[in-house]
C-alpha cells in the first residue's frame, strides 16, 4: 500500500463521526445481505402439503400474517410489532434492501449521465457548452421533489417509476461539477501534450481528464445518496412509490398515518409503527451523510 | 455587472420556455384518453362507446400534433388562462391565487426562527470550536440533516397533537373558519394571521398561530441543520484570517472581535444560503402541508399530481419555476453587491 493512501485511511479512522458512519453503513450492508436469514421470506399462515410454511414468490411483498389490520404491539414473535397484519421487523429488514437498491441505482445512473453531459460541455466548450448548460439550467429550475412527483405520476406510480423520475431530474449537479473541473484541468500541460500528440478526444476525456476529476464527483455522489433515499421515501409516503405492503420504509410510514392519533386514552399507543421504520431511515441516511462528510474532509481539507 | 444582469434577464424567458416544454412533453406520455379526463369525468368513460370517445377526443383537439396543442396551451398561459383544475373544481390560475397566501404565511413564519436560531447556533459552534457546545450543536445538526421531514412531522403530530393536544393539524379551527368566511371578516392581505390582527380578532390570530407551530417546528430542524453548518464553517474560516489576529493582538475584546470583525464577513456566504432557503421554503412545503393537512400550494400540487390533474400540475410547476428562477437571480445580484470581490460573468 502506498503511503499516501495509508495516511488518508489513518486520517479517516481517527475521526469519530467517520467511524460511526462506516459502522452504521456496514451494519446496514450486513442486514441487507442476510435479510433472508433474519426474516425468512415465508408465510406460516399457508403451510404446503408437508406442513412447511409457504415460500414467498417475491420476498419484497410483506406476507400477511393476520387478518386484523390494526397495529399489534411488540411481542416475542414480532419484536417490532405488527401493522396491517404484517410484521414490522420484516418490513424494516427487507426495506434495507429496497433502500440500497433505490439509492445505488439512482446515484449510479444519474452520476453517469451527469458525467457524460458535463464532460462533453466542459471539453468541447463553445456553443455545445452553452446549449448543454442552458438545458441544465432548465432542469434545475424545477424543484426536485416536485419534478420527481409529477413525472412519477405521469409514468404511472411504482418504485421503478420513482427511480426513473429521480434519474431524469438528478444529473445536473454532477454535470456542473464535472464541467467546472474539466475547465480547470483542460489547460494543464498533460492534456495539451495529449492533444498535440493527436490523441482522439474521447480518449483524452476518458484516460486523462476524468481520472483527475473523479474524486469530487464520488464524494458528491455519496453525499447525494442519503437525500435521494429520503426523496424516494417521500414519494412513497405521498402514495406514488411502493404500494402498501411492499417492504419499503416510506410506504410503511404512509400507512401509519392512519394510526398517529393513537388508541382512545393512549395517544402514543402506536409509537412503534412510526418509530422502527423511521429510525431505520434516519440511521441509513445518517450513515451516508457521515461517510460523505468524512470523504469530503479527506479529499478536500479546505472545507472543514 | 449590468451586462450580467441583462444577460440573465434575457435568458429568463428562454429558461421558462424550456421548463414549459419539458413539463408539457412529459404530460404527452399520457395519451389522449387520459388527457381527456381533464375535461370529462373518467367514470363516464366505460359507458361511452369508442366512437363517442373519439368524438370527445376530437372535440377537445387531443389528437392534434403535440406542437399545435403546446402553442395553444402556451397562448392561454400568456393570456393568464392556465386551464381548468379538476381537483380544485375551479380555474387553475384562481386556485393558485387562493392558495399562495397560505404557503407564503407558513414560509414567512418559518423563516424567522430558522434564520435567527440557525445563524446563532452556527456562530456559537464556531466560537466554541471542538468544545462540548460545538460537538453538541454539530450532532444536533447532523441528526436534523438526516431526518426526513415526513418522519419528524409524524412525530410532532403524535406528541404535540395526539398526546398533548397543543397544536392541531389543519389551517384553522371550525369556529374560526365560520367567522373568516363571513362577510364581516375583511380579507386585507389574504394572510390569515395578519388579517385576523387587522380585524381586531386576537382569538383568530392565536388559532392561526396554533395551527402554524407544528409545520414550523417540522421545517425548522431540517433547515437549521443546513444553515448552521454553513455559518459554522464560514465563521471558522474568517476567524483564522489575519485581520482577526490583528484585532486580537491590538487588544480588542473577544466579544467585539467575534461580533464586529468576524461575523460580518462570515455572513456573506450565509446570505446566499439564506436566500436559497427562502425559495426552498416556498417550494419545500409540499410534505408538511400534506402531513398537517394545511391549505396551500404544496398540498394542492401533490393532490393534482396524484389525481393526474395535468392542467393544475402544469400551472403549479410553472409557478414554482418562476419563483425559483427570479429568486436565484436576486440572490446572485445580492451576493455580488455584498462582496465586491465577486465578479459576475
Amino acid at each position: 500500500m502506498n503511503t499516501e493512501l495509508k495516511r488518508t485511511l489513518r486520517k479517516l479512522f481517527k475521526n469519530p463521526s467517520a467511524i460511526l458512519g462506516f459502522s452504521l453503513l456496514t451494519f446496514f450492508i450486513i442486514v441487507a445481505i442476510f435479510a433472508p436469514l433474519i426474516s425468512p421470506p415465508i408465510n406460516p399462515m399457508f403451510p404446503d402439503e408437508n406442513g412447511n410454511p409457504m415460500k414467498l414468490d417475491n420476498p419484497y411483498i410483506m406476507p400477511i400474517l393476520s387478518w386484523s389490520s390494526d397495529p399489534v404491539p411488540p411481542s416475542k414473535d414480532h419484536p417490532f410489532g405488527m401493522i396491517a397484519g404484517r410484521d414490522i421487523l420484516y418490513g424494516v429488514v427487507w426495506g434495507t434492501r429496497t433502500a440500497f437498491k433505490i439509492g445505488l441505482i439512482v446515484v449510479t445512473a444519474s452520476t453517469f449521465f451527469g458525467i457524460i453531459i458535463g464532460s462533453i460541455a466542459g471539453y468541447f466548450g463553445g456553443w455545445v457548452d452553452e446549449v448543454l448548460m442552458r438545458i441544465t439550467d432548465v432542469f434545475l429550475s424545477i424543484p426536485f421533489l416536485l419534478a420527481a412527483m409529477v413525472l412519477t405520476t405521469i409514468l404511472g406510480s411504482g418504485l421503478d417509476k420513482v427511480m426513473i423520475a429521480m434519474i431524469i431530474f438528478g444529473w445536473m449537479a454532477t454535470a456542473r461539477l464535472i464541467r467546472a473541473n474539466i475547465l480547470q484541468v483542460k489547460e494543464e500541460q498533460f492534456v495539451l501534450a495529449a492533444k498535440a500528440l493527436g490523441i482522439k478526444n474521447y480518449i483524452i476525456i476518458l484516460r486523462h481528464i476524468l481520472p483527475n476529476t473523479i474524486f469530487p464527483v464520488l464524494v458528491q455522489a455519496t453525499m447525494r445518496l442519503g437525500s435521494l433515499v429520503i426523496t424516494a421515501a417521500a414519494l412513497s409516503f405521498l402514495g406514488l412509490g411502493a404500494p402498501i405492503g411492499y417492504a419499503d420504509w416510506g410506504s410503511m410510514l404512509n400507512y401509519t398515518r392512519n394510526y398517529i392519533l393513537g388508541a382512545s386514552g393512549q395517544a402514543l399507543a402506536y409509537w412503534y409503527t412510526v418509530f422502527y421504520p423511521g429510525i431505520a431511515m434516519v440511521l441509513f441516511v445518517l450513515a451516508w451523510n457521515l461517510v460523505g462528510d468524512a470523504l469530503r474532509d479527506v479529499f478536500d481539507p479546505k472545507l472543514k | 455587472m449590468t451586462a450580467y444582469i441583462i444577460r440573465r434577464l434575457l435568458l429568463l424567458p428562454l429558461i421558462l420556455f424550456g421548463v414549459t416544454l419539458i413539463i408539457f412533453s412529459f404530460t404527452q406520455i399520457l395519451g389522449p384518453e387520459k388527457l381527456l379526463s381533464a375535461y370529462v369525468n373518467p367514470n363516464v368513460f366505460d359507458k361511452l362507446s369508442n366512437e363517442e370517445l373519439d368524438k370527445l377526443i376530437e372535440k377537445y383537439g387531443l389528437n392534434e400534433p403535440m406542437w399545435t396543442r403546446y402553442f395553444k396551451w402556451l397562448g392561454g398561459v400568456l393570456r393568464g388562462d392556465l386551464g381548468w383544475s379538476v381537483t380544485a373544481k375551479q380555474p387553475v390560475a384562481q386556485a393558485i391565487k387562493e392558495r399562495i397566501p397560505y404557503t407564503i404565511e407558513l414560509a414567512l413564519y418559518a423563516i424567522i426562527p430558522v434564520i435567527g436560531v440557525g445563524i446563532w447556533l452556527g456562530v456559537a459552534a464556531a466560537v466554541n470550536r471542538d468544545k462540548f457546545l460545538d460537538h453538541f450543536i454539530r450532532i444536533f445538526a447532523i441528526i436534523g440533516w438526516s431526518l426526513p421531514d415526513f418522519v419528524f412531522g409524524l412525530i410532532v403530530l403524535m406528541i404535540f397533537y395526539s398526546a398533548l393536544g397543543w397544536f392541531p393539524p389543519g389551517t384553522m379551527s371550525a369556529w374560526a373558519e365560520e367567522i373568516v368566511k363571513s362577510p364581516e371578516f375583511k380579507r386585507f392581505t389574504h394572510i390569515l394571521s395578519i388579517d385576523a390582527l387587522l380585524n381586531g380578532r386576537l382569538d383568530i390570530f392565536w388559532d392561526a398561530l396554533r395551527h402554524l407551530i407544528g409545520p414550523i417546528l417540522t421545517i425548522s430542524w431540517l433547515w437549521w441543520a443546513y444553515l448552521l453548518r454553513i455559518t459554522r464553517s464560514s465563521m471558522l474560516e474568517v476567524l483564522g484570517k489575519e485581520y482577526v489576529r490583528t484585532a486580537r493582538a491590538k487588544g480588542v475584546p473577544e466579544k467585539d472581535v467575534i461580533h464586529k470583525h468576524a461575523r460580518k464577513n462570515a455572513m456573506i456566504p450565509v446570505v446566499t444560503v439564506a436566500g436559497a432557503m427562502v425559495i426552498g421554503l416556498l417550494a419545500g412545503t409540499v410534505i408538511v402541508e400534506v402531513i398537517f393537512n394545511r391549505i396551500g400550494m404544496g398540498r394542492f400540487t401533490a393532490q393534482a399530481a396524484t389525481q393526474l390533474d395535468y392542467a393544475a400540475v402544469l400551472g403549479s410547476v410553472l409557478f414554482y419555476s418562476t419563483v425559483l428562477i427570479i429568486g436565484n437571480l436576486i440572490i446572485d445580484i445580492l451576493y455580488a453587491a455584498l462582496d465586491p470581490r465577486i465578479r459576475l460573468g
